[in-house]
């Protein structure tokens, strides 16, 4: 650590040193006792695995080892979903109002903790610790709210009468926003009576296990929410147990269609949150600097692993030069290092295996005869890291404007005309999410009706709300989390015979 | 010269119904087609995998203006559609009674059922998507709205079984689809055709945008896995999917259409326990549609 910040402070943020920052670094110790080695929680309780295989996750930044974690076996997996499955009963006969008051619970002592979880988190996933105090935290109590108060209220949320849940759900969760992507499941999941078994990324499973802590002080009835951990061996033994009733997967496309294939005449409800190649539209009237900063954040947010990141920059060829020159000088600001520090605009890649992937194909772009840039910025040297870059003269057939990098890397193409630029943002089988960057009210309508997208940021970007439904079209999966939508996943909705 | 022979009926060549024309299939092979018992009714085009690639490629092709006119514009062609039924009621009745083995009766008031669904989903079209979708108080200053799109090209695998599936169980299946915008390939009841064939003439006649509806006789073992597999097909509703196994059970569509990430709609448990004339719900109507979230800043 020490070396990292020594890295930091010595990097003039302008050349010239203007605006130097002296570093402030959140406590790693606000993180709370991390434990040598983690169990299951299963039953309301930690349990040792039935198996010996142990992971390791490790601070992406320093590449330390934080803590070991159980390998789920099949039999943990059982044990789990026969412990959902006990507590199933009491907890769908429970009224709604009851159920209720355990996630505004959850929802509060997520924020009496929100601390500790922001600097677990960042310690964990590698992420700017300015991001998980003022992004991925608030949205997790959000979350837990919102669907709170759905709870009791279930018969007018527009499925038909009597909506029931389905069973014991079966939830498999990416590395990227560990925490947040657990309450985007746990919280519809619990609020609509569903008791369910979660598996944490294995590179990220610190805050899921400090969350069972959580559901502890919550007084949560044992056995309704359950935490394995392990990697995708135990994530198949989970998607594939006999007795669950309902799969969620957010995570890549390959794997989601796996799952689906999986699946197939199990008359199991199934939702899927996959991969994306979102295009990043800027029209020539678009507000330049708005637009750069929109940019930035569309790709950059998070070290660029977000499934719904601004990958594809679209801009109207009579701006480009203009464009990105802005954005180049506004690439050369951002901070890389230290997530713990409150300055950092970019953390560590998660993990050795990301950085590989990103790394390949960036060399695949240059090899493929786009130009890659990237500002001059020192990376610590331990841990794992990677410079913002952009590739220009990209062509659509390029690896990098086709295959998500889940990193930060932006590809940026041209259009000429509001059609071309539609036809270009729809040619990818993906149809997560997109933008639009113009000052004309009539164009940005007409291009969010043309966008094969499941959401359209206009004049903004990588927006979330818990009212707000997120999910996309075609090999971006199905299925709509937040919002009323976001219920819809979790309930036996009106038979479909007729 | 005063006597009059008895005048010989005039048979009707069924034929497929593709992008608004009435092709035969490009195999120029038929089927024989029975009513319950046995008797020869008719033979059916026997469509092959070429076929629902044709269909496809039609269907892919009307997207584009179905989806966009008009949701008011939809309900007045799906109105269209009951009128024009109404007005072949017996030519109907007549081929629900053979293709089920129903009485006239019995086969008059499924025809009737089937031009009330027409209405029913007439008047879904424009209500959708206030039903569907909706403003969303976000935790900030930004206008955020739901819309509910169509998914696109609908593959569907009419019912096989259950009370009035030769035509209103296909009404039922077909009319929610293209209610809200999408448009569909569908392989017909392998052994009852028929009333789907002749469908397509009253849709040829409705002010239906070809394209929009295509209909498919022949082995829904052929049909069935090519619609599940076509990568340009969005979805698939499997309700006539009742072989146990092999290429055209369910579980085997599904797993062909988890290639592309199709939604699909999954048969009922019993499909032969199905009652058609059961009143819909909006289970079918929401299946094929995506939501759209779009989110934009307010200020001055």
């Amino acid at each position: 650590m020490a070396k990292t910040k020594k890295t930091e402070t010595e990097q003039p943020l302008r050349k010239g040193g203007l605006f130097a920052y002296a570093p402030a670094p959140e406590s790693p110790a606000a993180a709370g006792e991390i434990a040598t080695s983690y169990g299951h929680f299963v039953g309301g309780e930690f349990v040792d695995s039935s198996g010996s295989e142990a992971l390791k996750t490790v601070n992406p930044a320093t590449g330390q080892v934080l803590a070991e974690f159980a390998q789920g076996t099949e039999e943990d997996v059982d044990r789990a979903v026969k412990a959902a499955r006990a507590a199933f009963a009491d907890w769908s006969a429970l009224p709604g109002s009851e159920r209720a008051k355990y996630l505004f619970r959850i929802a509060r002592i997520v924020q009496e903790r929100s601390r500790e979880l922001a600097v677990l988190e960042s310690i964990d996933n590698g992420k700017p610790i300015r991001e998980t105090r003022d992004v991925d935290l608030p949205l997790v109590a959000a979350h837990f709210f919102y669907y709170a108060g759905w709870a009791d209220k279930l018969d007018f949320a527009g499925f038909g009468p009597n909506p029931r849940p389905l069973g014991v759900a079966a939830q498999v969760i990416p590395w990227n926003f560990p925490l947040l992507m657990l309450a985007w499941k746990v919280a519809p999941a619990l609020a609509t009576g569903n008791t369910v078994v979660l598996k944490p990324a294995e590179t990220t499973p610190l805050t899921a296990l400090r969350f069972a802590e959580i559901c502890r002080q919550a007084g949560l009835p044992t056995g309704v929410l359950n935490i394995v951990t392990g990697d995708g061996r135990t994530g198949a033994a989970l998607t594939a147990h006999p007795d669950v009733n309902k799969v969620a997967f957010t995570g890549s496309t390959p794997v989601g269609r796996a799952i689906a294939r999986q699946l197939a005449g199990s008359r199991k409800k199934l939702s899927l949150e996959l991969g994306g190649k979102a295009a990043n539209i800027v029209f020539d009237d678009a507000p330049l600097d708005q637009a750069v900063e929109g940019i930035v954040d569309g790709i950059f947010f998070n070290q660029g692993h977000v499934c719904c990141a601004g990958s594809r920059l679209l801009v109207q060829e009579s701006v480009q030069d203009e464009l990105l020159d802005a954005l180049k000088r506004r690439m050369g600001t951002l901070r890389v290092g230290d997530p713990l520090d409150k300055n950092t605009d970019i953390g560590a890649i998660n993990s050795a295996a990301q950085l590989a992937r990103i790394t390949e194909l960036a060399e695949a772009g240059e090899r493929e005869g786009a130009e890659r840039w990237a500002p001059e910025c020192e990376l610590p040297g331990a841990g794992y890291w990677f410079r913002p870059t952009l590739f220009t003269g990209v062509s659509q057939a390029h690896r990098i404007a086709r295959e998500e990098v889940f990193g930060p890397v932006l590809s940026v193409l041209t259009f000429r005309t509001p059609a071309e630029a539609v036809e270009k943002a729809n040619n990818t089988p993906y149809g997560l999410s997109a933008g639009i960057w113009t000052e004309k009210g009539s164009r940005i309508l007409w291009m969010a009706n043309r966008l094969r997208a499941g959401v359209v940021w206009a004049n903004t970007f990588n927006k979330f709300d818990p009212t707000s439904p997120f999910g996309g079209y075609k090999e971006s999966g199905y299925g709509r989390e937040g919002g009323r939508h976001g219920l819809e996943p979790y309930l036996n909705v009106e038979a479909l015979d007729v | 010269m005063s006597e009059t022979a008895a005048r010989i009926a005039i048979f009707k060549t069924y034929k497929l119904y593709v992008g608004g024309k009435f092709p035969r299939s490009e195999s120029g092979r038929v089927y024989e087609v029975t009513d319950t018992k046995g008797q020869w009714l008719a033979n059916a085009p026997l469509g092959t995998r070429k076929d629902a690639r044709d269909a496809v490629l039609a269907a892919r092709a009307a997207v584009k203006g179905w989806a966009g006119t008009t949701a008011y514009n939809r309900g007045q062609v799906l109105y269209r559609v009951a009128e024009m039924l109404e007005g072949r009621r017996e030519q109907f009745a007549a081929e629900v009674a053979a293709a089920e083995g129903v009485g006239a009766k019995k086969a008059a008031a499924l025809v009737d059922a089937a031009i009330d669904r027409w209405v029913w989903y007439a008047g879904w079209t424009d209500k959708v998507a206030q039903v569907a979708g909706g403003a969303n108080p976000v935790a900030g200053p930004f206008f955020n709205l739901s819309v509910p799109e169509p998914t696109g090209v609908v593959g569907v695998l009419a019912p096989r079984a259950g009370h009035g599936f030769s035509l209103l169980g296909l009404v039922s299946v077909v009319a929610p689809a293209i209610a809200t915008g999408n448009t569909v390939v569908v392989a017909a009841a392998e052994q009852a055709p028929l009333p789907a064939l002749a469908l397509g003439e009253v849709l040829a006649t409705s002010d239906v945008p070809g394209g929009v509806v295509n209909l498919l006789s022949g082995r829904t073992a052929d049909l069935a896995p090519t619609l599940a597999s076509h990568q340009d097909v969005n979805a698939l509703d499997l309700a006539g999917a009742i072989d146990p196994e092999g290429p055209g059970a369910a579980a085997a569509l599904e797993a062909a259409a988890a290639d592309t990430l199709k939604r699909v709609v999954r048969p009922a448990a019993d499909p032969s326990a199905v009652d058609w004339t059961a009143a819909p719900g909006t289970g079918r109507l929401l299946s094929f549609l995506e939501t759209k979230t779009v989110w934009h800043p307010m200020g001055t």
